[in-house]
């Protein structure tokens, strides 16, 4: 009686697996408007990731003459150029881009003053605040400190779990670069609001920011392709780089974090099975 | 459970204090000969580990907050400083940030082992009604916590929670008010936060004492059920389960790794890495994945005030279930129905986390309104109804019969 009832229990857990997972493919793929951003093969993605040098300073030059037009980036200072893990400039060369701009001070007597910058300073806002900033194109430009962690698209089910074992981090960096590169004229169908710009990564297409990037733009010095591919791809891993300055350390560590971790469980497993074998 | 203390230090220093305070033989007889069932499987593992994520979280905690400043103007800028400029600062918050969610997730399994082996059952009612309370002070602190970050989740999370206390009729409004001690999520609120997410996890410290002083007069419950009856069901704490303890808590430790150290934003949500503006709503507003499953059962309700008490009905419901359970079989191996019931529930909880992404409409508010109903009725239908209904299978005479038994 009891082992029918079991079976009969089963049936039902069966049937109601079923049902859900009847539900999940039936139901539509909630009306995916916008691509998602091809994958780029980053040099810091994976566990011994690290960044490219020669790409950082190359999308620094990017940010300098394109982006900071209008972007801010006001968590870094230039300094942080010099950084360990980063675009591997030297201090001198730091504080030469800082003596490069000028900064907006307060002299000895208290008046308003402009002088070189230090590598102390933080990277100048080109905006005096939101509001001045929001005037050109309505919206007010991103602050870029953050901006590669905090962009992303949805993965969606299963992909986010793999993700987890596959460390794919960098949908931020993917976004950015397909963004960059994904202004196009819009379809005939697509009615596109005034001052608006057709994008086709970006959430609803319409995006306030006017195309950035032409092609050969910006002068390479070191014989990269100057096309809006490579621009893109450049800026967006600067972008990472001054979102997640550490990201070359944190991976260091944690190889001899997992190194020492492996050797603590097996040394402890086998203890376990020493000590636990007077019992069994 | 425990004599009268062995404890005989040879040191005459020892031998000195322990005259006039006799911590040691309190340490001894609790931690070292205190008997626990020989048949304890890995699930018991994360008692221990939860002690240390608590440890974890507050000694990450203190230096955080050495280094935080709770302004609204200064709260997003300061954490971002400590990921750039304090000295392996990175490392330290990616500890804390995803070492609530190891946290939690270790709550959800030791809270689930607990349901399913009868942990609740009498004589441990007392035990588990303080890690209800333990989990409940968790939930609000891993909240608190969350809006420190000041980011764009963080705020609309604040101003989303909150709100659900305006549904108390009459003086809902009042409440949400004093609570953000202004007519908006602010600087107060954030400094009000901010203290409390410093207290609150000594008081959990607090509860966890208790929570552990309840098991050792208890004693440790065990996949058998039944209580040990003589020396031979029993092994010594040290070394038994304090090297099952540490290798348990060394393979934790090789996921927390992973998380840290290489998919450290896995878990955030990437608004949050936007500063808290309290003109633009962002299109979504997730809570932390911990936290979703009664995201669901709040949203699956249309009517506010219903659903803001299944919310907290879901939770409260938890300090009863040693009434609600009726057999009087502790555990779910001799428990052939309960067992299905019981992995149904589990799913369930699984399904209303993925529901708490989905927007609540069409299919979704009917899955969350059949999932919130199933997480309710285990309780209320299923659990009172099993005690009645359900053959349970024999249970051992002895935990040295169950594990040895089998083998022979």
């Amino acid at each position: 009686m009891a082992k029918n009832k079991n079976l009969n229990m089963q049936r039902i857990l069966i049937a109601l697996a079923l049902t859900g997972s009847l539900a999940a493919l039936v139901m539509p793929a909630s009306a995916e408007e916008q691509p998602s951003p091809p994958r780029v093969k980053w040099s810091f993605a994976g566990p011994f990731g690290k960044y490219d040098e020669a790409q950082l300073q190359r999308g620094f030059k990017i940010y300098k003459e394109v982006c900071s037009n209008c972007h801010s980036m006001e968590m870094l200072t230039f300094g942080n150029l010099a950084d360990a893990g980063g675009p591997g400039y030297s201090e001198a060369q730091a504080e030469a881009v800082a003596a490069d701009y000028k900064i907006k001070d307060l002299d000895d007597k208290g008046q308003p003053t402009e002088r070189a910058g230090r590598a102390a300073d933080h990277f100048p806002t080109p905006f005096a605040n939101t509001a001045a900033a929001a005037a050109t194109y309505g919206v007010a430009p991103p602050d870029m400190s953050t901006l590669a962690k905090a962009r992303s698209y949805s993965r969606g089910f299963p992909w986010f779990v793999f993700d987890a074992f596959t460390q794919y981090q960098e949908q931020g960096p993917d976004y950015i670069a397909a963004y960059i590169s994904g202004y196009k004229d819009p379809p005939k169908d697509f009615k596109l609001p005034e001052g608006g710009h057709y994008n086709e990564y970006f959430p609803g297409h319409n995006t306030a920011m006017p195309q950035p990037l032409q092609d050969g733009q910006v002068t390479y010095d070191d014989g990269a392709p100057q096309t809006i591919a490579q621009y893109s791809k450049d800026v967006a891993a600067f972008l990472m780089w001054a979102a997640e300055p550490r990201l070359v350390q944190r991976k260091r560590l944690g190889f001899q974090v997992f190194i020492f971790l492996i050797v603590l469980t097996g040394l402890l497993y086998f203890t376990k099975k020493k000590v636990w074998s007077a019992v069994y | 459970m425990s004599g009268p203390s062995i404890y005989q230090p040879t040191n005459r220093a020892m031998q000195w204090f322990e005259k006039r305070l006799p911590i040691g033989g309190l340490v001894h007889s609790s931690f070292v000969v205190y008997p626990v069932p020989r048949n304890l499987n890995y699930w018991w593992t994360f008692g221990g580990i939860l002690s240390f994520m608590l440890g974890v979280q507050i000694i990450t905690g203190i230096v955080l907050a050495m280094h935080y400043t709770p302004h609204v103007d200064l709260a997003f800028k300061s954490v971002e400083m400590i990921m750039r400029d304090v000295n392996y600062g990175w490392l330290l918050r990616y500890l804390h940030a995803n070492g609530a969610a190891m946290f939690f997730l270790a709550v959800y399994i030791h809270m689930f082992r607990g349901m399913y082996y009868g942990s609740y059952k009498e004589p441990r009612e007392v035990l588990w009604i303080l890690g209800v309370i333990i989990y409940l002070l968790m939930m609000a602190t891993g909240f608190m916590g969350y809006v420190l970050v000041w980011g764009q989740m963080s705020f609309w999370a604040a101003t989303v929670i909150t709100n659900l206390f305006s549904a108390i009729p009459g003086v809902g409004d009042s409440i949400v008010t004093w609570l953000w001690g202004g007519y908006a999520v602010g600087n107060p609120t954030l400094n009000r936060f901010y203290s409390l997410h410093y207290l609150l996890p000594f008081v959990i410290a607090g509860v966890v004492v208790l929570h552990v002083w309840a098991l050792h007069v208890a004693g440790q419950n065990n996949p058998a059920g039944i209580d040990p009856k003589s020396d031979k069901d029993t092994v010594a704490f040290t070394p038994y389960a304090t090297i099952k303890d540490a290798f348990g808590l060394a393979c934790f430790m090789i996921l927390f790794a992973w998380l840290v150290f290489y998919i450290p934003n896995y878990l955030v949500h990437a608004d949050n890495y936007i500063p808290a503006n309290p003109a633009v709503t962002p299109p979504e507003i997730v809570p932390e994945w911990y936290y979703l499953p009664f995201y669901a059962i709040l949203r699956s309700i249309p009517n506010k005030l219903l659903g803001v008490c299944a919310l907290f009905g879901s939770i409260g419901i938890l300090a009863f279930l040693p009434w609600l359970d009726t057999s009087p079989v502790k555990s779910g191996r001799y428990r052939p129905i309960f067992r299905q019931f019981f992995w149904l529930f589990v799913i369930a909880c699984i399904g209303l986390g993925w529901l708490g992404t989905k927007q609540p409409e069409g299919i979704y508010v009917i899955l969350a309104r059949i999932l919130t109903f199933y997480y309710f009725a285990f309780f209320i239908i299923m659990l009172p109804l099993l005690g009645i209904f359900e053959k349970t299978r024999p249970v051992p005479n002895s935990i040295s019969e169950s594990v040895l038994g089998g083998k022979a």
